[in-house]
């Protein structure tokens, strides 16, 4: 079966993409399975100066899911640049960057950086910077600002598709997605993590420093298919649908409510082989059911009358 | 060509070790052999049963204790959700794991090697005195709180010189403090010092060789969720205060290039 998908201008062999900060820079993945299966790579989170990350500890396991506050730790843009990508560019897969700044310039400088770059072939803005300026909420929490964002990035950005990363943590994703894609977006991925908490009843500490952190994981998969969903619906611009894939049918069921492709997080680290044979069993499941085509199934969810 | 892999694995067999308040606190698990004849002592495996379904997420990561053609052996002790299913494996079910990870102890045949090992801190020695050239150069020290049979002391001091120390009460503590300074003291002078086991047991033991100017390695148990070096989740800060996978830049790192 033709697995091929393009999305927003990034063309992938198929729709398997793995989700930034769950597969380090791809390489780390290399010994368990051949790269070139996967349909793209977002790569863990580039800001412009490297960053330390926040205090351990910062990740905790929990019912199907986990916690993380990893605070975006990178070695910043020019060391990816100059150290990682020319490694990854040998390697004949889509490299996403995914970008994380906390003002709508820095997004911008990151941006054109990254696009200037022939091995990065599209970038994945992350919008989940808490913005002090703004009163502390989350960037990704303000539509004005993912547009003003969105906005900066494609004027950046050049022919590099510019896909951006929506939070699950709004009182509508519907009006975020909007607002990227009257910021230019060309494709929109979600949904990055909700937020979730976990304390320890018997030393009666939480177990992550930061105290709150980002869920992820199968746990998540109901409020991400819902986002996919809504989202799916209400705008033109292919989506890219992620959060607890853990099987084929996981993934279907993104593609079937509307997403061009998906991403696979949390569970790479079920085992780190988990993503390599993604695209073949959603192709042998799409036959079991007699589908022909990825696009005869994309959105072709019934829904009650 | 890169030695690591991931696959899936029978279990062979799970042998309780020792008597301990509850049974099955201590076992060793043993697994068919995934072919990985080159692993080095203090590296780590993944084990992650595939019957745990998605409601335990991450693989657990284990010393390598024992590997030969037949078979890897690891040797666990049951703390809480991930070890608890752990020790409920069966025989011939099948288990996915990952390695081998991480880095290997020093291993200088010729030097005599203090390991000073805390409670289930014993597990990464056991590959280390079997991989070691040299045995009768090694000694172990060890500090435990459970009757000494349910770890394998017995087996490890038969191939190299043992001591054990009881902690079963908060003033046995000293002694043991004072006894490893001693040791570090006198592994100081053209020796090996190796030591894993709780934090605070390192952290004294670091001291100790930062004093006596003893070469010291330390091995970390941090969380870990992919093993790998990619989540981040694992991390300690080197001398220079950066963070620092433990899965792949570790587990074993010098004393005097960490902070604990
Ligand atoms: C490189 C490396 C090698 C290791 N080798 C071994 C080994 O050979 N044998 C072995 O038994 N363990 C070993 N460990 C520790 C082992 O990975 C953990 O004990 C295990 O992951 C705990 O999983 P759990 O789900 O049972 O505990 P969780 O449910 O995650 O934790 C339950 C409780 O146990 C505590 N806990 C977690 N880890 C430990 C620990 N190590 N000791 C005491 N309490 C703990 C937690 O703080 C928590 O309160 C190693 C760890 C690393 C990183
Ligand atoms: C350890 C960890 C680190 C992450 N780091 C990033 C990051 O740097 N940038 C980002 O946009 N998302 C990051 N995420 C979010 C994931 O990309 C993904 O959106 C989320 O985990 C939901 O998908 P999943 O349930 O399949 O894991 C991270 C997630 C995890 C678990
Ligand atoms: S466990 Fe993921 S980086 Fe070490």
């Amino acid at each position: 079966m033709d697995m091929n998908v393009s999305v927003g201008g990034l063309q992938l062999r198929n729709p398997v993409m793995t989700a930034s900060g769950t597969f380090g820079n791809g390489l780390e993945f290399a010994p368990y399975g051949d790269l070139e299966k996967l349909g793209g790579i977002c790569v863990k989170g580039l800001s412009l100066k490297p960053r330390e990350g926040n205090p351990m500890p910062r990740i905790a396991e929990t019912p199907c899911g986990m916690l993380n506050a990893i605070g975006i730790q990178n070695p910043g843009v020019e060391y990816f640049v100059r150290s990682i990508l020319p490694s990854l560019k040998r390697v004949d897969v889509a490299v996403v960057a995914n970008l994380y700044a906390c003002d709508a310039d820095e997004f911008g400088e990151l941006a054109g950086i990254l696009a200037a770059e022939e091995g990065v072939h599209a970038l994945e803005v992350n919008v989940s910077c808490p913005n002090v300026k703004e009163g502390g909420a989350a960037f990704g929490q303000d539509p004005s600002q993912i547009a003003r964002v969105t906005e900066s990035v494609k004027k950046r950005a050049g022919n590099t598709p510019v896909m951006v990363k929506l939070s699950p943590n709004v009182t509508d994703i519907v009006e975020c997605a909007r607002a990227a894609v009257d910021g230019g977006a060309d494709s929109l991925s979600l949904i990055n993590t909700l937020l979730g908490m976990a304390v320890d009843a018997r030393n009666r500490r939480p177990r992550i420093a930061n105290v709150v952190a980002g869920l992820s994981g199968p746990a998540i998969k109901p409020v991400a298919l819902r986002c996919v969903h809504q989202v799916c619906r209400a705008v033109d611009v292919p989506v890219v649908g992620l959060g607890g894939i853990a099987s084929a049918e996981d993934a279907l069921e993104f593609i079937l409510v509307g997403a061009h492709a998906v991403q696979v997080g949390t569970a790479n680290f079920l085992r780190p082989d988990f993503a390599f044979s993604l695209a073949d069993d959603m192709a042998a499941l799409l036959s079991d059911m007699g589908v022909e085509s990825l696009d005869e199934y994309r959105g072709s969810l019934v829904l009650p009358l | 060509m890169s030695l690591r892999d991931c696959r899936n694995v029978k279990v062979l067999d799970v042998v309780p070790v020792g008597q301990s308040k509850r049974p099955g606190d201590f076992f060793e698990l043993v697994l068919e052999y995934p072919g990985w004849g080159g692993w080095k002592p203090g590296q780590f495996v993944m084990v992650r049963p595939v019957s745990w379904g998605p409601e335990l997420v991450w693989g657990r990561p284990f010393s390598i204790c024992r590997g030969d053609e037949k078979s890897l052996t690891l040797f666990v002790q049951r703390v809480g959700r991930g070890t608890e299913r752990l020790s409920q494996v069966l025989p011939g079910e099948d288990v996915t794991i990952w390695g081998p990870l991480g880095n290997s102890f020093a291993v200088e045949p010729e030097t005599p090697t203090l390991m000073l090992a805390g409670g289930i801190g014993i597990a990464p020695f056991c590959g280390y005195i079997e991989r070691h050239a040299a045995p009768e150069n090694l000694k172990l020290f060890f500090a435990h709180r459970m009757p000494l049979e349910c770890y394998p002391y017995a087996a490890m001091t038969q191939k190299a010189q043992g001591q054990n120390m009881l902690e079963a009460q908060p003033e046995d503590l000293a002694g043991i403090i004072d006894q490893m300074g001693a040791l570090i003291r006198e592994y100081a002078d053209g020796g090996l010092v190796l030591c894993c086991g709780p934090t605070p047991f390192m952290k004294t033991a670091q001291r100790f060789a930062l004093e006596h100017g003893a070469r010291l390695q330390v091995s970390l148990e941090n969380r870990m969720a992919c093993g790998v070096g990619a989540c981040l989740g694992c991390v300690c800060k080197d001398e220079k205060g950066h963070h620092t996978q433990v899965c792949t830049k570790g587990p074993i790192f010098w004393a005097d290039k960490v902070e604990l």
